[in-house]
């Protein structure tokens, strides 16, 4: 076994490349996608790997790999699985051949997400077991797990981790050699590959069947243990990163408690958990986003007739919704054992902080495309609805350019509704590329089928800008490191009967706003196509100057643009040499000339 | 040992964090470490935790327990000040990275504030001209380098592990600019240490 200091996700890439998987597909989405660059990054040349077009066509993709035997992961975080919830309620009932993964990171806080969705609860909704780990080490040590109990039950498993789990890294002792596991093809069997809804009444049953007997078998593997057995009778049952807090604020305050440490909890480990409430006479249930250890004990202390207590959030004992932390914990923890908090270093109260929101990059070319389209629609009523991706920070001042933000490809779609209900307003809906491939086509084909009158404005910047740089279709490149056809955004708005359909470099103000202008006023279905690649993959050209003696101290630049790199310096604007990218844009924004080219 | 870093998105404390975790693995320690990965980054603030020791448990460093606390700008340290212990060090740029929020409602925040607020409420306070470091070595990415240079007494790290990990890490043209930064940030910590000395006497 070697050591290597491994990132929770590269600790589940290698995982899956020790476990012998054949076939890596997924989406990105923060706190996911370091697994799948990571397959690729260790790639021999026996693994497949991909960027699929968004997470439903990543799951079936890796489902077909593996009715045909091979051993498939696909990756995606815990909003994903929505996108990908059709083929997996319906692949829980079909079932698979070969080991089977599906990777969902969950984002409690949300830091980088829209919701706080748990993919234990969606674990025990698709009826499919799912492993919950609390450390790299642990994850690690899961997806062979996770690979082999697939093969065994024929059925796909999951693995979700969150995102501490996911973006810490610790020291894992992996295997030295990775297994081989051939995939010995498609073999037809309607019975079983195509799905109906006598198969499906039958599957059912078995799958009901099946579960109980699964959940006790994991429930005595070393991801379910008690740790300080016999140490009180108050209890402790967690899981996931929620250990490592549980155990560190435990020694912080000097106190000691079982501790039931759950990493299967579906299907439920009920002897185990049966056994650890006949042991205490309370439990707190120490869990981030949904209260399923605690529902789960709540159940089985009615079911066994059981006088212990449970408590966590539904009894008001934790936060109901955030991130936990080990104070969060420790806090909670005091007020269960009746152990006092210990003092820490005490200070002056500090002096106000500034805010600082995440805000789009200097010289990011969304902000000339917002830009463009705010001075296009200047006293003109408009709607702006957003989309996901780098660009809802267009939403913060000065820009203020998202009046709506929901989930991946939504933006096309509610400007349709919109402007049935407000036909006077013009409705824009602004999406990336990524997002336009991921489930942004479909909103336009409805657009145009529908006779909706939107402008729809497409970011291209030729990347998957907010996760990372990953490729997409529009790229040209794939995560196999070969080159392919590049899919034409413009051709396939054209082709779905997109009549008015104008490019423009949104850098160049004049050129931009014209754009918009003409397709705001096209009645039907428009498109701007914007396209300037995202500065992160592009050389920056050298940055601009302002010239102090001919600025006149309006801040126009920064009232307009609210660019990073534009400062107030003592009345006159300046720019951060080191942030500007040279885009240009604000020289063409100030009324005196006075932001030119360094050697100007 | 326990370390925060704390800066705004794009100032490299993913990197810094990553060299002082494998800095610590070559001292034979255990490390753990935790990263703020995702929106935040673009320009928001982020905080990096590296724990190193026989056992560590969280990825996370609880609130009052940090050794070290590696301010990148001084509004930033000052947030995450709680996390550092009563006899703590830290190391802070002195540098101020304006918001966008700041210049469009005229806050005429400097960093100087803080800076004050640091020198009152952190007995060991190590302040890194870091645009004087950046502008020495010829570039801007220098800054999580040269903090770690001045950090690398308070970290218990000995310099030729940390070069070690500079050389493993850093791209082949970029190893000698990094060294520069690394004995720049070091000169810094010894001046302010110095320093200290005398205002002791």
């Amino acid at each position: 076994m070697a050591e290597k200091f491994l990132m929770g996700n590269e600790a589940i890439a290698l995982g899956a490349l020790d476990a012998g998987v054949g076939f890596v597909s997924g989406y990105p989405g923060t706190p996911s996608t370091e697994v799948l660059e990571t397959v690729a990054k260790y790639n021999d040349g026996s693994v497949y790997v991909e960027w699929s077009v968004n997470e439903k066509s990543a799951m079936e993709a890796a489902a077909g790999a593996a009715y045909a035997g091979a051993r498939a992961m696909v990756t995606m975080k815990q909003v994903g699985l929505n996108v990908a919830s059709d083929p997996l309620m319906s692949l829980a009932y079909v079932g698979v051949q070969g080991g089977m993964v599906v990777l969902v990171a969950d984002d409690p806080g949300p830091i980088s997400s829209q919701t706080e969705q748990d993919t234990r609860t969606f674990a025990m909704f698709s009826k499919l077991p799912v492993f919950d780990p609390s450390s790299p080490e642990e994850a690690y040590a899961m997806v062979g797990a996770a690979f082999d109990l697939s093969e065994k039950v024929q059925t796909p498993v999951l693995l979700r981790s969150t995102t501490r789990v996911c973006h810490g890294c610790a020291t894992v002792r992996v295997q030295d050699e990775r297994r081989v596991k051939p995939a010995q093809g498609f073999v037809k069997d309607t019975q079983r590959w195509v799905i109906f809804p006598r198969t499906s009444f039958l599957n059912h049953q078995k799958i009901e069947a099946r579960n109980p007997a699964l959940g006790d078998a994991l429930g005595n593997t070393p991801f379910n243990f008690v740790d300080h057995a016999g140490s009180g009778r108050r209890g402790i049952a967690t899981h996931g990163i929620n250990y490592a807090y549980t155990s560190e604020a435990l020694e912080l305050l000097c106190a000691q408690a079982p501790v039931l440490k759950v990493g299967t909890p579906f299907p439920l480990p009920e002897e185990k958990m049966v056994a650890f409430l006949r042991s205490v006479d309370e439990v707190l249930c120490v869990e981030e986003l949904d209260p399923v250890l605690e529902r789960a004990l709540t159940y089985l202390c009615g079911k066994h007739h059981l006088p212990t207590v449970v408590r966590g959030k539904r009894t008001g004992d934790m936060p109901t919704a955030g991130e936990n932390t080990v104070e969060s914990v420790e806090k909670a923890l005091s007020a269960y054992l009746g152990v006092p908090l210990p003092q820490g270093a005490q200070r002056e109260a500090p002096p106000p902080l500034p805010v600082r929101p995440p805000v789009l990059c200097a010289g990011c070319p969304h902000r000339g495309s917002f830009y463009a389209v705010k001075v296009a629609m200047k006293g003109r009523k408009a709607v702006f609805s957003g989309d996901i991706g780098c660009y809802t920070l267009g939403n913060a001042m000065p820009l203020d350019m998202v009046d709506t933000c929901l989930c991946m490809g939504a933006g096309v779609t509610i400007a349709q509704g919109l402007h049935r209900v407000e036909p006077d307003a013009v409705n824009f809906a602004f999406i990336g590329d990524s997002t336009f491939f991921h489930t942004g086509i479909p909103g336009v084909i409805n657009a145009v089928y529908n006779e909706h009158d939107i402008v729809l404005i497409v970011l291209d910047n030729s990347t998957t800008a907010m996760t990372g740089h990953q490729p997409h279709p529009g790229t040209g490149k794939t995560m196999m490191g070969e080159v392919s056809q590049k899919v034409s955004i413009e051709k396939v708005l054209r082709a779905v009967g997109v009549e008015c359909v104008k490019k423009a470099d949104p850098l160049n103000l004049a050129q931009a706003v014209s754009a918009v202008r003409e397709a705001a006023d096209f009645h039907g279905v428009s498109a701007v196509i914007f396209e300037s690649p995202c500065i992160a993959v592009t050389k920056p050209k050298p940055a601009l100057r302002v010239d102090a003696a001919a600025c006149v101290g309006c801040k126009r630049c920064i009232r307009e643009l609210g660019c990073p790199a534009l400062i107030m310096d003592g009345g006159k604007a300046r720019i951060e040499p080191g942030l500007c990218t040279g885009c240009g844009l604000c020289s063409q924004v100030c009324p005196a000339g006075a932001i030119r080219a360094e050697n100007a | 040992m326990n370390c925060i870093l704390a800066g705004v998105g794009g100032q490299g404390t993913v990197l810094a964090s990553k060299l002082i975790a494998q800095a610590g693995r070559t001292a034979g320690r255990q490390v753990r470490t935790a990263e703020t990965i995702g929106m935040a980054q673009r320009g928001g603030c982020v905080v990096s935790h590296v724990r190193t020791g026989d056992v560590v448990l969280s990825p996370l460093v609880p609130l009052g327990q940090a050794d070290v606390l590696i301010g990148f700008e001084p509004a930033e340290a000052v947030r995450c000040l709680p996390y550092l212990k009563a006899e703590g060090t830290a190391i802070v740029c002195t540098k101020a990275v304006r918001p966008v929020t700041a210049s469009l409602t005229g806050s005429s925040y400097d960093g100087s504030e803080m800076i004050e607020y640091l020198q009152k409420n952190v007995p060991h306070l190590i302040l890194v001209d870091g645009e004087a470091i950046c502008a020495a070595v010829g570039s801007p990415r220098a800054l999580n380098v040269a903090l770690l240079g001045a950090a690398l007494p308070a970290l218990g790290i000995a310099p030729a592990d940390m070069e070690q990990a500079l050389r493993a890490s850093v791209r082949p043209q970029f190893v000698e600019m990094n060294l520069a930064a690394l004995r720049l940030g070091a000169q810094a910590q010894k001046k302010a240490d110095e320093k200290g000395e005398t205002d002791h006497d």
